[in-house]
């Protein structure tokens, strides 16, 4: 069975978490790999808790579900409370430093930190702030090829307005900076 | 080949516009709305029709009037109202017409909850409505097949002259898969029997009402004899690595893809585990798990039910032959990694462990 990368997207409606699992999702499928994005689906809102898992992988994807990830993508702090004990151990967690006011307790995870919405807010755009960590973890992670990633991104956003294209492209590759200069 | 993101809900509204429907006729209940939400979209723009109805009963009243006009057409809702349709399910497998019924099941009994189920099997299964008669039951496990099976679904339909179910859990309506998409269909089975407009020809009937006993009788007989058929012809089933299997999952839908992943993980502690997956729930692949029955030491039904439906089925084609265990619950669909769990105990009390 060839390996199956399970990556879960925390945090509260409204943060893009869900859009991030899709954008990844969309990724993932251009370059020509297997993948299933699992949405928590309920009455939700914007401000309540949102979550979805993505699963990645070059062969047909058993379980799109997993109660232990090897990795998860923080929002906000109540997902940290919810779900930094599911992570599997040498797993990874990414932070939204931002919004998550306290430290991870397990000492047997990477943690990769980074002020999401501070970097956003610089930008401009507090929207992209999503699409700024996507970024860094693609590139941390070795996903997908950058610049491919990129040429996707225009597919995902294919028919909208090009300025937002280019703030997207623009978070995007923000993201990608920053994994290289501190996560390294 | 080119594949296009969905989620599993928007595959079966995509597959059922390729497979021909031109008309579907509903009332929105989540987790299947986003069929209607597509089919309001899609079906204006191919000249079809979309009706949101005033209720789940009006629905099912218009496709047995969309179907007996020989058309293809379907509904789709989940289990609350799959159970004010069964009336109408029951007047459409009497007048034999051919249409397309989608459960997106979700937690019951009553209102339930919102969240994934699987325990709308008895009422997919069962006939749901009076009288005698069955539905063909497909029980797809991705959103590929979400496409596929709707497509199966219209042509078993047409074939049988029979309603067809197609059953899924929420989470899978709200998974996100890619999608090859199927070219559309192009040839269609003649009905003669479809109320057109008789001009030039005897008028056509359909009708559910039998009163002298013997026309009730023979009506009957010929159902019973077409059910034969559709058992003959219909059931379909995944079997994976159950030759040396002490262990036997049987699971459905997601379910099914979920257990293969457990099927692996038990494997790898030593237990030999193997799952065989219906993807016909009517008519059920019987034959298959007696046959396997011969050679395991115990089999295993795992379902998003906290009573179990499907093990019932499990029972009765395995005869006595071998203890039958349960997994599951209703509301949330399991990992893998909490089957495998609960197989693990059942594998001790079973000594295989």
């Amino acid at each position: 069975m060839a390996e199956e990368k399970q990556v879960l997207f925390a945090g509260f409606g409204g943060q893009g978490v869900i859009s991030m699992g899709q954008f990844l999702t969309h990724l993932a499928m251009h370059t020509g790999k297997e993948v299933s994005c699992a949405l928590s689906y309920g009455a939700e809102m914007r401000g309540g808790t949102a979550n979805c898992l993505v699963t990645i992988s070059d062969e047909e994807i058993s379980s799109p579900l997993t109660e232990n990830p090897m990795t998860a993508v923080i929002m906000n702090r109540p997902s940290l409370d919810r779900f930094e004990d599911k992570v599997k151990p040498r797993g990874t967690l990414v932070l939204n430093s931002s919004m998550v006011d306290r430290l991870p307790r397990r000492n047997d995870v990477e943690v990769l930190q980074m002020p999401v919405n501070m970097i956003a807010d610089q930008l401009g755009t507090p929207r992209v702030a999503n699409m700024v960590l996507l970024g860094a973890f693609v590139e941390k992670q070795q996903l997908l090829d950058i610049d491919q990633a990129l040429e996707f991104l225009e597919v995902v956003f294919k028919g909208k307005k090009e300025s937002v294209i280019t703030k997207n492209k623009e978070a995007f590759l923000i993201g990608v900076e920053y994994a290289r200069k501190h996560w390294k | 080949m080119q594949r296009v993101l969905m989620k599993g809900n928007e595959a079966i509204a995509e597959g059922a516009i390729r497979a021909g429907c031109k008309a579907f006729f509903g009332y929105p209940i989540t987790p299947s709305s986003e069929i209607a939400e597509y089919m309001a979209r899609k079906m204006p723009a191919i000249g079809g029709v979309f009706v949101q109805a005033e209720s789940e009963l009006a629905a099912i009243n218009m496709v047995y009037g969309g179907a007996a006009t020989g058309f293809r057409v379907m509904t789709a809702s989940s289990g609350p109202g799959i159970s004010l349709k069964q009336e109408g399910i029951s007047f459409l497998a009497e007048g034999e017409l051919p249409c397309l019924i989608v459960d997106i099941c979700r937690g019951g009994p009553g209102l339930g909850g919102i969240q994934p189920s699987q325990a709308d099997y008895f009422q997919a299964t069962r006939g749901g409505g009076h009288g005698d008669y069955y539905i063909i039951v497909l029980a797809p496990s991705s959103a590929q097949e979400m496409m596929d099976f709707t497509m199966l679904g219209f042509e078993l339909a047409d074939k049988h002259r029979s309603p067809v179910m197609l059953m899924a859990e929420g989470t899978l309506g709200n998974l996100i898969e890619p999608v090859v998409l199927r070219n559309p269909v192009t040839e269609f089975v003649d009905k003669p029997w479809a109320i057109t407009g008789c001009k030039g020809r005897q008028p056509n009937i359909v009708n559910t009402l039998h009163m002298p006993v013997e026309e009730l009788q023979a009506r009957n007989k010929y159902l019973t004899q077409k059910y034969e058929a559709m058992r003959a012809q219909e059931v379909r089933y995944e079997e994976f690595l159950i030759e040396d299997a002490d262990l036997i999952l049987v699971a459905y839908g997601i379910m099914a893809r979920i257990a293969k992943k457990v099927v692996l993980t038990a494997r790898e502690i030593g237990i030999k585990t193997g799952l065989i997956r219906p993807i016909t729930l009517w008519p059920y692949p019987y034959g298959v798990l007696n046959k396997a029955a011969q050679t395991c030491k115990a089999m295993v039904s795992v379902e998003i039910s906290t009573t179990g439906q499907m093990i019932e089925d499990i029972r009765l084609a395995t005869e006595g032959k071998v203890p039958i265990h349960y997994i599951g619950e209703i509301g949330r669909t399991p990992n893998p990694e909490e089957i495998t769990q609960q197989l693990l105990v059942i594998a001790e009390k079973e000594g295989l462990r």
